[in-house]
C-alpha cells in the first residue's frame, strides 16, 4: 500500500477560545470513578488504611526519638561533653571532676558547668513510691533551668527545694502544688516552683529539678559525679576546636543537634525499635499497594471496554492516560487525606487518655507518606495505562 | 463522484502467520453515497466487521486504500485520524457500550466532550439529540435504567451529537426483539437519514433489510454483487 505524507484533516477545526482542553474529559473520568461507590470506597478504604499505618508508624517512632532526646532539648546547652561509651543521654557515665577543670582551660569556651541527671525512688506524701528522674544544675548559674509557671527560681536555693515538671508524667506525683511534700532517700523534699519543658522524656517518669550539689546530696552515687558538661563556646566558630581538645582528652563533644543524632541512631539502629518500625511501614505500603492496586486493575479491567469504545469514536491514547493518571491521582490524595486526618484523630483520642502517649506527626513523616502513596498510584496507574493502550477499537466491533 | 461518501479499493486484510494466516477481507472495493442507507450483510465469519473497521479508520488494511470524503484516512498519523473519527464518523456499537456510571445525557455529550466542547454546552446538545431520538425525560438516568430499545436510541444520539457524514451501525439489532429492532431502523431512516450523511449497517437480520436503499453481501471476505431486490427475494 502506497504511503503518502501524513497530515492532519483540513476540515477539522483547531480548539476554539471557548472550548475546555482537558477538563470535561476530567470530568468525565472523576463521576466514572466516583460513582462506582463499591469501588471507589474500597480504593479509599485501602488507600486510607494504608497511609494511616504508615504514618502512624512513623509518627510513634518520631515521637519516640524526640523523647529519647528529651533532656538535650530541654537543657538546650550548645555543646556537651560526654564519655565517649554514652549511647543515651539516660545512661550517664559519670566524669572525673578534673574534666570540668580541663574543658573550661580550652580557649574558645566561654562558660562550662556540670550537670547531674539520674533517677532516683521518691516517696510520695500518701506513701506511694514513684521513680523520678532528678536533673541538677550547676548551682552557681542554674544553666538549664527550665521555664516556670509558678513559684521563683531563687527558691531552688532553699532548703530541701525541688521544681517539678509539668509535663505529661506530672500526674504521677500526685499533681504536687508549691509547698507538696516527699522524701528521697529518707530526705525531705519541698516543691517550690511548677515549671514547663518543651519535651516529656521517653520513659514515663516524671522530672525533679534540683540544684547540682543537692543532687548529689539526695541521690546515692558512684565517686565520680558529674553526668555531663555544658560548655557554651564564645563563638560557633570556637566549637571543632573545643571537640577537638575533648576528644584529645578522651571524651566526646557533641554539638545539641549531634548528640540528639547521636540519640536517635542509637534507637534506630542498636535496639529493634528502628527496624520493627521500618517493617510496619514496608507492610503498611504493601497492604495499601494491594488494595488499591488490585481495585484499580480491576476498575480498569472493567471499564476497558468502554476505554476502547472511548478510542473508537476518536479519544487519544493520551487522553485516555491523563484520565486513568487523574483518577488514580485523585483516589490516592484523597485517601492520603483520609489517612492524614485518621491519624491525627487517633493520636489526638489516644493522648486525651494517655498524656504520655509518644506519637508526633511531623512533615518527614507526611512526606514519606506522601511518596508512597505516589508510588501506590504510579504503580496502579501503571497497570491500567498499559491495559487501556493494549485495549484496539477493532476489538470493540468484535464484541 | 461528488455524492460518494466512502469509497474502498482493492482492501485487503489477513490475521496470523504462516499456517495459521487467515484472509480476512479479500481485495474489496465498494463505494457508499451520500443520502443512502447501505446494508453489509453476510454469515458470521464473512469479514463484514473487518471490512467495516477498516472503512471506519479503526483497523489499517494490509493494502488497497479507503477514501471518506476524498480524504486517504490511511495516510492521516494516528491523533489525525482519532480527530477525523471524532468529526466525521458516528458508532453505533453492537453492545452500545455506554458508560453506567453517568447519566444519559453525559453519555451522548461524549463525543462534543472529546471535541473539548465545554461541559455545559455538550451537556445542552446532548439534550437536543435526546428529544430528536424521543428520551429527553430520560437524560439524567444512568443507562441501566433503560431499556435494550432505549438505550440504543442514546447510543445513536451518542453516534449523531458531533453531527458525523458517516454513520456506522454494527448488528443495531442483535440485541433487540424484532419490533424493536424494526422500530430502531425505522427510526434511523426517517429521522437521522439526510442527503448529507451516509448510514453503513452491518447486520445479518433480514427483517430489516427493507430499510436500506442497497445491499451488499460478503462471503469468505469477498464481495459478491447483490443488490436488494435479490435480498429481499429471498
Amino acid at each position: 500500500m502506497a504511503r503518502q505524507t501524513r497530515t492532519a484533516h483540513p476540515s477539522i477545526l483547531p480548539i476554539a477560545e471557548n472550548r475546555c482542553p482537558m477538563g470535561g474529559i476530567l470530568r468525565i473520568a472523576y463521576k466514572l470513578l466516583v460513582n462506582d461507590r463499591t469501588k471507589y470506597a474500597a480504593l479509599l478504604i485501602g488507600i486510607t488504611f494504608a497511609v494511616f499505618l504508615m504514618i502512624e508508624m512513623t509518627s510513634l517512632f518520631a515521637g519516640i526519638l524526640a523523647r529519647s532526646s528529651a533532656t538535650v532539648i530541654n537543657i538546650g546547652a550548645s555543646v556537651w561533653v560526654m564519655d565517649p561509651a554514652i549511647q543515651t543521654v539516660a545512661n550517664t557515665i559519670p566524669l572525673p571532676d578534673y574534666v570540668l577543670d580541663e574543658v573550661r582551660s580550652i580557649p574558645g569556651v566561654k562558660y562550662a558547668v556540670p550537670l547531674y541527671s539520674g533517677a532516683a525512688l521518691l516517696k510520695l506524701h500518701d506513701g506511694t513510691y514513684q521513680a523520678v528522674n532528678i536533673v541538677g544544675l550547676d548551682d552557681t548559674s542554674l544553666f538549664g533551668r527550665p521555664l516556670l509557671d509558678t513559684g521563683n527560681i531563687e527558691d531552688i536555693f532553699a532548703e530541701n527545694a525541688f521544681i517539678a515538671v509539668k509535663d505529661s508524667e506530672f500526674y504521677k506525683l500526685q499533681n504536687p502544688a508549691i509547698g507538696t511534700e516527699f522524701e528521697l532517700n529518707d530526705h525531705r523534699g519541698v516543691i517550690v516552683g511548677i515549671a514547663h519543658v518543651s519535651s516529656s522524656g521517653l520513659f514515663g517518669v516524671p522530672t525533679l529539678y534540683t540544684t547540682y550539689n543537692r543532687a548529689l546530696q539526695y541521690v546515692p552515687n558512684p565517686r565520680f559525679t558529674m553526668s555531663y558538661l555544658l560548655v557554651e563556646p564564645k563563638t560557633p566558630a570556637d566549637i571543632a576546636l573545643i571537640k577537638q581538645q575533648v576528644t584529645a582528652d578522651g571524651y566526646l563533644a557533641l554539638t545539641k543537634g549531634e548528640f540528639i543524632d547521636k540519640i536517635s541512631n542509637f534507637y534506630k539502629y542498636q535496639t529493634g525499635i528502628g527496624t520493627n518500625m521500618l517493617i510496619m511501614t514496608v507492610i503498611s505500603f504493601i497492604i495499601g499497594l494491594s488494595i488499591s492496586g488490585q481495585t484499580f486493575y480491576t476498575f480498569v479491567i472493567e471499564n476497558l471496554e468502554k476505554f476502547g469504545a472511548l478510542k473508537a469514536i476518536g479519544a487519544k491514547g493520551r487522553e485516555l492516560i491523563l484520565m486513568i493518571l487523574f483518577q488514580a491521582t485523585f483516589v490516592s490524595l484523597t485517601g492520603y487525606g483520609m489517612g492524614v486526618g485518621l491519624c491525627a484523630l487517633i493520636i489526638w483520642l489516644a493522648r486525651l487518655n494517655l498524656p504520655d502517649y509518644a506519637a508526633m506527626i511531623t512533615y518527614g513523616n507526611l512526606g514519606l507518606a506522601f511518596v508512597m502513596v505516589v508510588v501506590i498510584a504510579g504503580i496502579s496507574s501503571y497497570v491500567g495505562v498499559r491495559k487501556v493502550l493494549r485495549i484496539e477499537p477493532f476489538d470493540i466491533f468484535r464484541g | 463522484m461528488a455524492n460518494v461518501a466512502i469509497a474502498a479499493e482493492q482492501i485487503n486484510k489477513w490475521f496470523g502467520e504462516g499456517e495459521a494466516r487467515t484472509h480476512a477481507v479479500k481485495d474489496f472495493s465498494f463505494e457508499a453515497n451520500f443520502g443512502e442507507i447501505l446494508y453489509v450483510v453476510g454469515p458470521s465469519g464473512s469479514g463484514k466487521t473487518t471490512m467495516l473497521s477498516m472503512i471506519s479508520g479503526i483497523l489499517r488494511p494490509n493494502s488497497g486504500t479507503v477514501k471518506i470524503e476524498g480524504t486517504d484516512i490511511w495516510n492521516l498519523d494516528n491523533d489525525a485520524l482519532a480527530e477525523f473519527r471524532l468529526h466525521k464518523i458516528g458508532f453505533v456499537f453492537q453492545d452500545f457500550h455506554l458508560f453506567p456510571r453517568l447519566t444519559t445525557a453525559e453519555n451522548v455529550a461524549i463525543p462534543l466532550i472529546l471535541q473539548k466542547r465545554s461541559w455545559d454546552e455538550a451537556l445542552k446538545e446532548a439534550q437536543v439529540d435526546l428529544e430528536i431520538v424521543g428520551l429527553k425525560d430520560r437524560a439524567q438516568l444512568p443507562p441501566v435504567k433503560l431499556s435494550g430499545g432505549e438505550q440504543q436510541r442514546v447510543a445513536i444520539a451518542r453516534a449523531i451529537i458531533s453531527r458525523p457524514d458517516i454513520l456506522i451501525l454494527d448488528e443495531p439489532t442483535a440485541s433487540l426483539d424484532g419490533d424493536t429492532g424494526r422500530n430502531i431502523v425505522s427510526f434511523v431512516r426517517k429521522n437521522i437519514l439526510t442527503d448529507q450523511r451516509c448510514i453503513v449497517i452491518v447486520t445479518h437480520d433480514s427483517r430489516i433489510y427493507e430499510f436500506a436503499d442497497r445491499i451488499v453481501k460478503m462471503e469468505d471476505g469477498r464481495l459478491m454483487g447483490v443488490d436488494k431486490e435479490k435480498l429481499d427475494a429471498q
